[in-house]
């Protein structure tokens, strides 16, 4: 197992070289100058080689990239062009901003998804069935962030019960298990679970008549297990699946919603994002990027360790 | 037992509520939603462009010149800052010498005195300095460029030299800004530090700043000007870049201020009983034409015809009402606006009648390629504002393509000039344009030897009667035959249909009934000193 465990740990490796690779040669595509955002009206040649200069832009590309991910190996991810201030002290904050919010839609979104996918997977064929099919194809289909406009406009707007933006009255620093708090957390957790408790209530229901259909439920009624008892069983031998599924979009949701976090003015990684990429801040993009991508490779390998407690059948030589 | 258990409750619910809104009625707090994502640097020069200079450039800090804001009917102009007075030399037209307000302090209650210029202009100029803060540099550089070197004659005078004779200067000043160096001493000489915790010499004092969330700003009771010692006690800015998002929290009651709502947003927040307040300032939307070789615009005819071909009143329609027909780069009523005799109508036929001498009709029309982005600082609604044009190009017999790229590309190609070659077909840029300063507005814009990137004359536009007034203008060191020569220059430039203009931003704000006090200047700063919540 620990021998297993090292052996994936590695490979998140040349995971993690791709991804900084991808990224960097991706950013440095787009058109325009990375410095665009901080060069000044009428800064003339020379001011602007000295900022490029101060910033390493100088230097060609091959060589900046190995200078970012050199630096990046030991903790340091470099200054916003933006603000100056190190990458990891902007990333950390916004990383736990979303963790917050992905918690909460995680709890939301998988208790609505697994108890609507069991009870259609249950009553397969009946109206509940259809109306829960329903239900999760919606959840897939409607645009996340149009949700959170729907639902500011009622509950924030017209019945004022709700705040509209923001992580708390004093925004994140005072972010607290309480009611001021948590009122702000309502809406956009509602509409960031969504697309989850669709997908999930789709492989629950998915899952849950595979099972049910195989040989050993029908011997399980047969020798008159109280149907309890049968669930417990059903669920036990739907879990490795769903679980799968589970761990993708909960590093998604990690990753955040560059769209529901700035509908929210809610100042997680998606909001980050989103300023990052209007003022073409590099290092925050790719350090921001980096960093969610080794989560989602570190939930990933969280999920296959999950998977074989589970299920000892799933072997890990 | 029960009715008076009822009778307990009720009276402890109406304590806690009379007790909530006792602590309000105490503070009176102000908070604001900025169209940026961030609040702006703090540290002394602001980032965000108008936005920081507005929300964390003349709140917190002064310049050795101030704008006054007190207006709305007039332009805003400029006043006394830190500098009580200022004169240039007779002998030699750059040296300037500054004379500085006795008994100012910044909010560490370190004194104000020509040492703190020098070393304010070492942290931004002086490469070598310790205090030197590349950021701040690089947010100042559009104002400091035309500074040659800087010296202290005694504690409350100082020397400046520009690299030409300028005098345009002061305007520049008004937007170089002024940190106390022994705050910076104070907390480790790390302007990280000093960005949570800065010192200027403004009407308000950070208190709190969490980046890219909010900054609070608290009343400096010992201003140095009592006039403007704010009227509220806080002041919550919150960078909030979605427009919806900011209507939203205003309707909600989060925010009592929202800068920029949508204009299909106005009919809504006006039912709700919210202000919305506008007035002119020095905003264009143009297209920037090119003179080069391949660009039809290099005949005054079909300048004229595309600046005739426009339904600015239309367009006008199409925003809401919250903007106003160009007829010129200049609002008309500025002092710079002079008296052209090219009217800018929506007259079609003469149009016409215009292409049809240059050559083009609807059936062999002007092909031309303007460069255009979908969003940006200033540049209202594109998309829909660009469509208008081209429909009402299409009409007269101009065909027009555009090259559609986000803001900070299009920002890149207005900097490197319609001849780079990346620029090549393209006849125009799209690109808001600001006249604060004669600088900016005017003259840098018309001289022929004012190229980008450090001039603003993007399309190579080369009139040697421009280059005269633009020449004399910047010896003009009299702001009243300055201001004349600008309406000179401005009237010539409006004549010889030098960019095509549309419409100039009436820069909205909504507002909750509550606040009070508010006079929108005809400037990209306003005063927040006056407002109060009621």
């Amino acid at each position: 197992m620990l021998l297993y465990l090292l052996r994936r740990i590695l490979y998140t490796l040349p995971i993690a070289i791709g991804v900084s690779m991808v990224c960097f040669a991706l950013i440095h595509l787009a058109p325009g100058d990375p410095l665009s955002a901080v060069i000044p009206e009428g800064a003339s040649p020379e001011v602007i080689a000295q900022i490029k200069t101060a910033y390493g832009f100088d230097q060609p590309l091959p060589i900046q990239y190995l200078n970012w991910i050199w630096r990046a190996v030991q903790g340091d991810f470099g200054m916003s062009i933006m603000t100056r201030r190190p990458v990891l002290s902007e990333v950390g904050p916004a990383v736990v901003n979303t963790m917050i919010l992905a918690v909460a839609a995680v709890t939301l979104g998988f208790g609505l998804g697994v108890g609507l996918g069991i009870a259609a997977g249950y009553t397969a064929g009946s109206p509940i069935d259809r109306v829960v099919t329903a239900i999760s194809v919606s959840g897939v289909s409607v645009p996340h962030y149009w949700l959170g406009m729907v639902l500011i406009v009622i509950f924030a707007v017209n019945l004022g019960v709700l705040p509209a933006m923001g992580m708390g009255a004093q925004g994140s620093a005072t972010f607290a298990l309480d009611w001021v708090s948590l009122r702000h957390l309502i809406l956009p957790a509602i509409a960031m679970s969504v697309i989850p408790a669709g997908i999930i209530a789709r492989s629950v229901r998915g899952t849950v008549i595979e099972v049910l259909k195989q040989d050993y439920v029908q011997t399980l009624h047969a020798k008159g297990l109280p149907g309890r008892r049968v669930f417990v069983h059903v669920v036990k031998n739907a879990a490795p699946t769903v679980l799968a599924i589970m761990g993708l979009q909960l590093a998604q949701l990690l990753g955040g919603s560059i769209l529901v976090e700035t509908v929210f003015s809610w100042p997680g990684t998606g909001f980050l994002l989103n300023t990052a990429i209007f003022t073409r801040d590099l290092p925050i993009l790719q350090g921001t990027i980096l960093v969610l991508a080794m989560f989602f490779v570190a939930i990933n390998l969280m999920v296959d360790l999950l998977q074989s407690v589970l299920d000892p059948r799933i072997k890990r030589a | 037992m029960r009715p008076r258990w009822k009778t307990v409750t009720a009276a402890a619910v109406l304590a806690l509520l009379a007790h909530s809104s006792g602590a309000t009625a105490q503070e009176k707090v102000l908070r604001v939603a900025m169209t940026a994502a961030d609040v702006p640097l703090t540290t002394g020069q602001p980032s965000q462009g108008g936005e920081g200079l507005r929300f964390m450039g003349v709140t917190v800090y002064d310049g050795l010149v101030n704008w006054d804001l007190s207006s709305f009917e007039k332009a805003a102009v400029l006043k006394p800052g830190l500098a009580e007075s200022w004169s240039v030399s007779d002998s030699d037209k750059t040296v300037w010498t500054f004379k500085l307000r006795r008994g100012v302090k910044f909010h560490d209650g370190s004194d104000f005195n020509a040492d703190s210029v020098v070393w304010n202009f070492d942290k931004l100029m002086k490469r070598d300095s310790p205090q030197f803060d590349q950021a701040q540099s690089i947010q100042g550089s559009q104002y400091y460029g035309t500074i040659a070197s800087w010296r202290k004659i005694d504690d409350f005078t100082v020397e400046i030299k520009t690299k030409k004779p300028d005098s345009v200067l002061p305007y520049n000043l008004a937007n170089l800004y002024f940190s106390s160096s022994a705050n910076w001493e104070k907390l480790g000489k790390d302007w990280n530090k000093v960005a949570f915790s800065p010192a200027g010499t403004g009407p308000w004092m950070l208190k709190t700043l969490v980046p890219r969330e909010r900054a609070e700003l608290v009343k400096n009771p010992n201003y140095w000007d009592p006039k403007r010692i704010p009227k509220s006690d806080r002041l919550v800015l919150l960078p909030m870049p979605d427009a919806n998002t900011r209507v939203a929290a205003l309707l909600a009651g989060q925010i009592d201020w929202v800068e920029a709502p949508p204009p299909d947003a106005i009919p809504r927040l006006k039912s709700q009983g919210m202000q919305i307040v506008t007035n002119q300032y020095p905003h264009i939307w143009p297209y920037q034409i090119s003179y080069l070789e391949d660009s039809p615009f290099r005949d005054i005819r079909v300048r004229k015809a595309a600046n005739l071909a426009i339904d600015r009143e239309g367009m006008v329609k199409l925003l809401g009402g919250l903007a106003t027909p160009a007829k010129g780069m200049i609002t008309k009523g500025h002092p710079w606006f002079g008296n052209p005799t090219f009217d800018l109508r929506y007259d079609p036929k003469e149009a016409m009648r215009l292409l049809a001498e240059a050559g083009y009709s609807p059936s062999k029309p002007a092909k031309i390629k303007v460069i255009i982005s979908p969003a940006g600082s200033g540049q209202m609604q594109p998309l829909p504002m660009n469509e208008f044009v081209k429909e009402n190009f299409r009409d007269v017999g101009i065909d027009m393509e555009f090259e559609v790229m986000d803001w900070e590309a299009l920002r890149g190609r207005r900097r490197a000039g319609a001849w780079a070659p990346e620029n090549k077909g393209m006849h125009g840029i799209n690109n808001s344009w600001a006249f604060w300063d004669p600088d900016i507005g005017l003259l840098k814009t018309a001289a022929s030897f004012e190229p980008v990137p450090t001039g603003f004359n993007w399309g190579r536009y080369s009139d040697p009667k421009a280059d005269d007034l633009v020449t004399r203008a910047k010896l003009a060191f009299d702001p009243e035959e300055q201001n004349k020569l600008l309406a000179e220059l401005h009237t010539h430039i409006v004549d010889q249909a030098m960019w095509i203009w549309m419409v100039h931003d009436l820069n909205p704000r909504a507002m909750s009934p509550k606040v009070k006090g508010f006079v929108q200047a005809q400037s990209w700063v306003q005063d927040l000193t006056p407002v109060e919540m009621q």
